[in-house]
């Protein structure tokens, strides 16, 4: 058995433990909500953006696409984007989305690069000695979009440079403070698909005639990239409100843990308390017993 | 007849509401859009979206971008667009400085870099111009 004094130390120290996982808790449930927020910042350009897409996309006679919208033939080589965090304690986080990539990778089986955003991604990645061709970690806390449209720029570099013939991106979604799904999702060749319900569908129509400045394959130039762009910053924005929410919980499951060992500690500490006494008693009694029977 | 006028960034609404009158930066040039223009939609440069109202002007600084016009509406998809009266002029200095001293410090820049150094660089011209034409009391005509 430790003794009382040791057993006191400990139970301040698991304490303060609590106290710290209950500080980061907090801290993590207030940057959920920035990010969702700067999430649902990003909804009307996107809109606008996609119905221009869109409506440049079905344009009649329009018939060579834009090497941004044409599936290839054969499928050569893959890029996958995955977002991960800089800092870890956020429970399976990262593990989940390492998990989920890897899954894609099995099931593509084509050789994939990978771009990482996200210290323990990348870390995670380079430990199985994949394929890393770029690593963005160390992103601010709140990226502005300035701070992420170079991964944009970079994987359509990649895909019009024939070195990669799709691109994925790899995150985690945010549905609710619980509940955080790692997704993929194919963003180029980018898929315009009429009808349906998928995410890329769409029943718009447009009759009006246009005329375009310059023309609209320029025009595509333009806003296929920056729409690109815009998908890999609201995933890391989504990915970022799901880190957040997955160490709210991690914290909270710490500090009730943190609680509970304290309450187990506190009931040892009392055993030991009261068994010494009760010898300290028994010493006592044996040594008046002593006295008295020799006197 | 009003036009419904919208200037929106990647990551946020600049400005939303009916004007009379938009003048923005085309790719061929200058454009002066009244209600019932034609439908058009192009590309933008760097420059000064002025945005009418009753001879008020309101004055947005757009560092490129797409511009959708219809009868009734113009819809400006700005990399990043921002109202003369925010732009914080000594941060704006700042940046153009830090841009210039970097082209010229490092001389065997990658291309990449280069073009990045080049675009902040125009970027914090165009803030600091429209800072100094435009500032001051609201303005009419242009």
């Amino acid at each position: 058995m430790p003794s009382t004094r040791e057993m006191r130390l400990r139970i301040r120290s698991v304490k303060n433990l609590a106290q710290v996982t209950r500080a980061l808790e907090t801290v993590s449930a207030s940057k959920v909500r920035k990010a969702m927020n700067a999430y649902g910042a990003t909804r009307p350009y996107a809109e606008k953006a996609w119905k221009v897409l869109v409506h440049l996309a079905r344009q009649p006679g329009h018939q060579s696409l834009h090497p941004l919208l044409t599936e290839r033939d054969s499928i050569e080589r893959v890029l996958v984007v995955m977002i991960s965090s800089d800092r870890g304690l956020a429970g399976a986080y990262n593990v989940n989305i390492l998990r989920h990539t890897l899954d894609l990778e099995k099931q593509l089986g084509k050789p994939v690069d990978y771009i990482a955003v996200g210290r323990k991604g990348r870390d995670m990645l380079v430990r199985r000695r994949k394929h890393l061709i770029a690593d963005f970690s160390d992103l601010p806390a709140a990226p502005s979009f300035m701070d992420v449209s170079a991964i944009g720029r970079l994987v359509v570099k990649e895909f019009l440079e024939r070195r990669v013939d799709q691109v994925f991106l790899s995150y985690t979604e945010f549905f609710t403070m619980i509940k955080q799904v790692p997704t993929t999702h194919k963003i180029l060749p980018l898929e315009v698909v009429y009808g349906g319900k998928g995410p890329n569908s769409t029943n718009h129509r447009t009759s009006s005639v246009f005329t375009y400045e310059p023309d609209q394959n320029q025009i595509l130039d333009e806003i296929i990239p920056r729409f690109t762009a815009l998908q890999v910053y609201k995933a890391i924005l989504s990915s970022q409100a799901s880190e957040h929410a997955a160490r709210m919980v991690a914290m909270r499951n710490a500090t009730d843990s943190a609680n509970e060992l304290v309450d187990v500690l506190q009931l040892d500490y009392n055993k030991v308390r009261q068994q010494s006494i009760t010898n300290d008693l028994l010493d006592i009694a044996g040594g008046a017993n002593a006295l008295s029977s020799a006197s | 007849m009003p036009i419904r006028c919208e200037i929106v960034s990647q990551d946020r609404v600049v400005f939303s509401g009916d004007v009379d009158m938009v003048i923005l930066p085309g790719a061929d040039g200058v454009m002066g859009i009244l209600p019932n223009h034609s439908p058009v939609l192009t590309t933008l440069n760097y420059g000064i979206i002025t945005v009418r109202k009753k001879s008020t002007d309101q004055v947005f600084t757009v560092a490129g971008g797409i511009a959708e016009v219809q009868p009734d509406q113009v819809t400006v998809l700005a990399d990043a667009a921002e109202n003369v009266l925010e732009i914080d002029v000594q941060r704006a200095e700042a940046a153009r400085k830090r841009a210039e001293e970097a082209l010229k410090a490092e001389v065997s820049l990658d291309s990449d870099r280069y073009l990045r150094l080049q675009a902040a660089l125009k970027r914090s011209h165009l803030r600091l111009e429209a800072a100094r034409k435009y500032r001051g009391g609201p303005k009419f005509g242009s």
